[in-house]
């Protein structure tokens, strides 16, 4: 539009800027509308507002004995939780100072050193490692191993070994009471 | 291909509808009597209408097979063996569907090569061979969203995996993978949305299906010496020589899928995917489907004592795994650039052994790569695949770029009709 008017009336500055105003003000305004809309169209694609109720899960600590794990469902995702022995935890602590690739102490990782708790899904491409059930491979550092791509989890849940870049995960977790906890 | 404005038809019916709506002239021009082809076409040249074929094949029984599954996660897996068990002929269209995309991959692939090797991608068929990379790029989204669909273990865990690379993106990867999911892993939301997806990629393609005919139909096909058609000499019509070698090619083609369909159905499945997904149960070793093989060898080959990783300053700003992401999606993207990387003034490699080796060479490393993508990634496998991922860009980034400029061709012939007499002489 313009373009056409540049052409027919040439010299005319003061009523080129007025329709150039004009214009760029329309074709913003049209962009924002445009960008407004679209967002409800994308949203609509994160989890629901049910999906989300469902985020927090409260488990009975008291049937799980020492050396004993079970594994728990938290936003669809299985939890691994570990009552560990006195001997698990001074190995998880002794290796605190191991060259790991994340580093991260046995405390940070478990705030009861008793209960370690979290996201049993592997860190390289979401596979479930083996080791939470009894007679299952525990890889070479006795905690856990993902048979998808090799990677090998200490009695801390932190990677050691294989193609994982992080430590298993750690959710939000509290106690509400001795035996109970709250996840998420 | 100038449309002829004075087209007259015997039907007096066809001549009234083709005066308002030229749809005859418009057949007629693209398939019919009046689009000259280059006479020496052989058969790889069939594979283009094998794949158009074979995109209506699936289309067709796709939307039948809608007609009866469920997009639900507990409901998804027993509809399929209803559908195979109870509804009539069920059995038959899904083996159709479910083989269906093996064949539509095999086809496309042979496609591919030929274009390869006969340089079809030169000037001035760039865009045309640009669309068929972004066809292939659909194909994959398509094919990955409806192995989910049977909500199978290996159903499951390949969409798990798969849509956890995008985690590897710094920053947003995280709430990207959730977005992706609609929740906080892969359950009904993304089933669901898969579903929705899975009905309306087949008609993106179909619109690139016409954008890429459409732009065929303006210098029309290359030819296995390279040589654009000069005079009505070097030309048939389409219609009836290539139509009937097509006809021909296809009746060749669909005896080969019927032996997979009615012999062999479940040869390109995996056993693991007729056990219902369940999250808290990983498959000993996850595989995709066959025709995604070269490209997961791609993205595992990236580990980080990778030397094409870790020597490199690839390593200083990004993780093994975002690498590996990259370099899978880079593989397919590279071939855009096809028609600037060969900058050889010769298309066919007819002309060019040298060329022509090293896409033979290239051909067996992307074999290899499948073949790689299939075993676990440890030990000597992961090396090979290591040694082959190379080679892929090598061959890409440096081969052809530098073969193809450096490379004296033979003299293609005249044209093509002198390239028949000369050979009948000889």
């Amino acid at each position: 539009m313009s373009d056409t008017n540049k052409s027919a009336e040439d010299g005319e500055e003061e009523e080129k800027t007025r329709r150039d105003f004009l214009f760029t003000t329309t074709a913003v305004v049209g962009a924002v509308g445009v960008a407004a809309t679209a967002w409800p169209f994308i949203d609509q694609m994160n989890p629901a507002a049910d999906t989300l109720a469902l985020s927090s899960t409260e488990v009975d600590l008291e049937p799980i004995e020492e050396g004993q794990s079970i594994t728990v469902v938290w936003r669809g995702k299985p939890v691994f939780i570990r009552h560990r022995s006195s001997e698990e935890i001074e190995k998880a602590r002794a290796d605190d100072d191991a060259n790991l690739p994340h580093p991260e102490s046995d405390a940070e990782r478990a705030k009861n050193p008793k209960w370690l708790i979290m996201v049993g899904v592997c860190t390289h491409l979401g596979c479930i490692p083996l080791g939470n059930k009894s007679g299952e491979i525990k890889g070479e550092y006795g905690g856990w191993f993902c048979p998808c791509h090799g990677s090998h989890y200490d009695m801390s849940g932190r990677i050691r070994k294989g193609p994982a870049p992080t430590n298993l995960p750690v959710p939000e977790y509290t106690f509400l009471s001795g035996s109970r906890v709250k996840i998420g | 291909m100038s449309t002829n404005p004075s087209k007259k038809f015997k039907n007096p019916m066809v001549n009234w509808i083709e005066y308002r709506l030229p749809i005859f002239s418009f057949l007629d021009n693209s398939l019919g009597s009046n689009y000259p082809t280059p006479k020496n076409l052989n058969y790889f040249w069939n594979f283009g209408s094998l794949a158009g074929i074979t995109l209506g094949i699936m289309l067709v029984s796709g939307i039948v097979l809608a007609m009866h599954y469920t997009a639900h996660v507990d409901y998804a897996f027993d509809s399929v063996e209803r559908i195979m068990r109870d509804v009539n002929y069920g059995w038959l269209i899904r083996y159709i569907h479910m083989n269906g995309g093996s064949m539509f991959f095999i086809v496309v692939y042979i496609h591919i090569f030929r274009g390869l090797y006969y340089g079809s991608y030169h000037a001035p068929r760039e865009l045309l061979w640009m669309l068929g990379v972004f066809i292939l790029l659909a194909m994959m989204a398509t094919a990955f969203m409806g192995y989910v669909l049977p909500w199978g273990q290996m159903s499951f865990w390949g969409a798990t995996v798969i849509t956890n690379l995008f985690s590897a993106i710094p920053l947003v990867g995280d709430a990207i993978v959730t977005w992706l999911w609609g929740g906080f892993s892969v359950d009904n939301a993304t089933l669901n949305r898969f579903f929705s997806l899975h009905y309306l990629m087949p008609f993106v393609i179909v619109g690139l299906v016409v954008l890429h005919i459409w732009a065929l139909h303006v210098h029309s096909s290359n030819n296995p010496i390279g040589i654009d058609a000069k005079t009505e000499q070097d030309t048939l019509p389409f219609h009836p020589y290539y139509t009937v070698k097509d006809l021909y090619g296809l009746g060749v083609f669909l005896i080969c899928y019927a032996f997979f369909v009615f012999y062999a159905p479940n040869f390109f499945g995996e056993p693991d995917n007729y056990i219902e997904a369940n999250p808290l149960v990983t498959p000993a070793h996850i595989v995709p489907e066959w025709y995604f093989l070269p490209f997961y060898a791609i993205l595992r080959a990236f580990t980080a004592d990778f030397f094409l990783f870790a020597y490199t300053p690839i390593s200083w700003i990004m993780s093994a795994k975002l690498a590996g992401v990259i370099a899978m999606f880079a593989s397919i993207l590279l071939l855009l650039l096809m028609p600037w990387l060969d900058g050889s003034n010769v298309k066919s490699s007819k002309f060019r052994p040298l060329y022509a080796m090293f896409f033979w060479i290239f051909l067996l490393n992307c074999v290899v790569l499948g073949i790689v993508g299939g075993k676990p990634a440890e030990g000597t496998w992961l090396y090979i695949g290591q040694f082959t991922t190379t080679y892929y860009f090598a061959h890409l980034l440096v081969i052809v770029p530098l073969v193809s400029r450096l490379e004296q061709p033979k003299t293609p012939p005249e044209s093509i009709s002198a390239a028949v007499t000369s050979t009948a002489q000889g």
